[in-house]
């Protein structure tokens, strides 16, 4: 049962990077479970093994040893080309830097994806257009990413990870280079889509707003897991860290 | 697309190598058309290098064919005036040919050109690391990126070529009119000409691809992690 609710399992992966001569443990035997469609905020101070930890789930980088499963696939066992695949039909990914490719226009950036997927033209440009549409962007899809705000580029952002309807959103800090209120409308906006398209969304962040709005929220402290909270419990941390201020 | 909402689940990996990843010749050439255009500036100065030294090429073939022209008329004035311009012709001999002096200061430019579009492309891949790593998270595959790099290079090198090899042609034409007059215009053979401005532009094309291919390799194995880890 556990097998078809769970849409990424990492399972006593452990990580270890060359840096020179030394060797650094980036993470140390994580075990973690994400059901589908949730919320997830993985949150852990800079060099706990976060991003790492979320490569991985993104399948962008491969463990040292363990074994990271995304849709029951263990994606150690790919090729280049399934990889490519995951990365274009499963996973959409939102940064921190936006990273909306500059060259091509709002519309182009959204379609793109859909392109790799073998999608043909006319219907891509449709389904970008609707998809602008719902991340409120309808009437700017003629412009380039330099035309648009810190916000309205994330918007972008989200829309070209909806494109070939991934079942899993990894988001990096996706509110670190916005400000407060730009970043609570792309975090309901982020809690929305999930919500009305049953995406899992998985976020790395510092973002404390970002508890209010997650189903559950894992805490990294030196490359392992710290505790997994669930939202109901969260209130009660999320009041300790009010104080904390 | 009605596979969307099949899951991997259940299957076995390999199966999912028929669902490749797709990216069509037109969509390709529209998207480094569209970057060229957006980078023009920088387009512009990859490419001068190469304009520069393929007119060089074109220019000397050109004088040559010129020479050769002049020769062939059997004209006792004209010989003594291509001596005069410079060209070291035996008393017996009915052709200029590529004296190994001038070999020698083409290949040179040639090497110069290409080291100078390798610098230049590598300086362009860098600056695009952030492009690069983006397309790959969304899915694109390594020849994609190959692909783009090279068509980039394929159109900056044909309208690079083409310009210098023209322009070459126009100042050695020009100089020949003002050095030997009208007659270098009647004499030339223009099939050798068109045929040297012809050489010109392939050798550009063909220099333009092998600047571009050491950095396209390096873009296209990059992997996305990395191309996301680069600072702004």
């Amino acid at each position: 049962m556990a097998e078809s609710t769970n849409i990424v399992r990492v399972t006593n992966v452990y990580k270890t990077f060359q840096l020179g001569k030394v060797e650094v443990e980036a993470l140390k035997g994580v075990n973690l479970a994400i059901a589908r469609g949730n919320y997830i905020s993985i949150m852990g101070p800079s060099g706990s093994g976060k991003s790492t930890l979320f490569n991985m789930i993104g399948g962008l980088d491969k463990p040292s040893s363990g074994k990271v499963f995304i849709d029951e696939v263990d994606i150690a066992q790919l090729d280049a080309y399934e990889l490519a695949w995951l990365r274009c039909r499963k996973i959409g990914y939102i940064f921190q830097t936006f990273n909306i490719i500059q060259v091509m226009t709002a519309l182009e950036n959204i379609t793109l994806p859909m392109v790799f997927a073998g999608m043909n033209n006319d219907l891509a440009v449709e389904k970008g257009l609707q998809l602008l549409e719902l991340v409120g962007l309808g009437d700017r899809f003629s412009h380039k990413p330099f035309e648009l705000s810190g916000g309205q580029q994330q918007r972008v952002a989200i829309a070209r990870a909806l494109a070939n309807d991934p079942a899993i959103i990894l988001a990096d800090e996706p509110t670190g280079n916005l400000d407060l209120t730009t970043g609570e409308e792309i975090i309901s906006l982020l809690k929305r889509l999930s919500q009305e398209r049953n995406v899992t969304v998985i976020s790395a962040t510092h973002d404390f707003k970002m508890l209010n709005v997650s189903d559950q929220v894992v805490w990294i402290r030196d490359g392992a897991v710290d505790k997994i909270e669930d939202r109901e419990e969260l209130s009660i941390s999320i009041g300790k860290i009010d104080t904390r201020h | 697309m009605a596979d969307q909402q099949i899951p991997l689940a259940g299957k076995k990996a390999p199966e999912s190598v028929d669902r490749l990843i797709v990216l069509p010749l037109a969509k390709s050439v529209e998207i480094s058309l569209k970057s060229i255009k957006v980078r023009f500036f920088r387009s512009l100065i990859t490419t001068m290098s190469l304009v520069l030294a393929v007119s060089f090429l074109s220019f000397v073939r050109v004088n040559n064919d010129v020479a050769n022209g002049l020769l062939a008329t059997q004209e006792r004035h004209l010989r003594q005036a291509v001596i005069r311009a410079g060209y070291d012709i035996g008393l017996e001999d009915t052709n200029v040919g590529a004296s190994p002096k001038q070999r020698w200061i083409i290949i040179l430019s040639l090497m110069v050109c290409v080291v100078g579009i390798v610098n230049a492309q590598l300086m362009a891949v860098t600056e695009r690391f952030r492009e690069i790593g983006t397309m790959k998270c969304l899915g694109a595959l390594d020849r994609f990126i190959l692909r783009l790099f090279i068509l980039e290079a394929g159109m900056q090198g044909l309208a690079g070529a083409g310009a210098g090899a023209l322009a070459g042609a126009l100042f050695a034409l020009i100089g020949a009119l003002l050095r030997f007059g009208l007659v270098s215009l009647t004499a030339v053979s223009w099939t050798a000409v068109i045929g040297s401005v012809a050489i010109a532009i392939a050798v550009g094309c063909v220099l333009s691809l092998i600047g571009v291919l050491y950095p396209a390799i390096v873009a296209a194995r990059m992997q996305p992690v990395e191309a996301m880890r680069v600072e702004q």
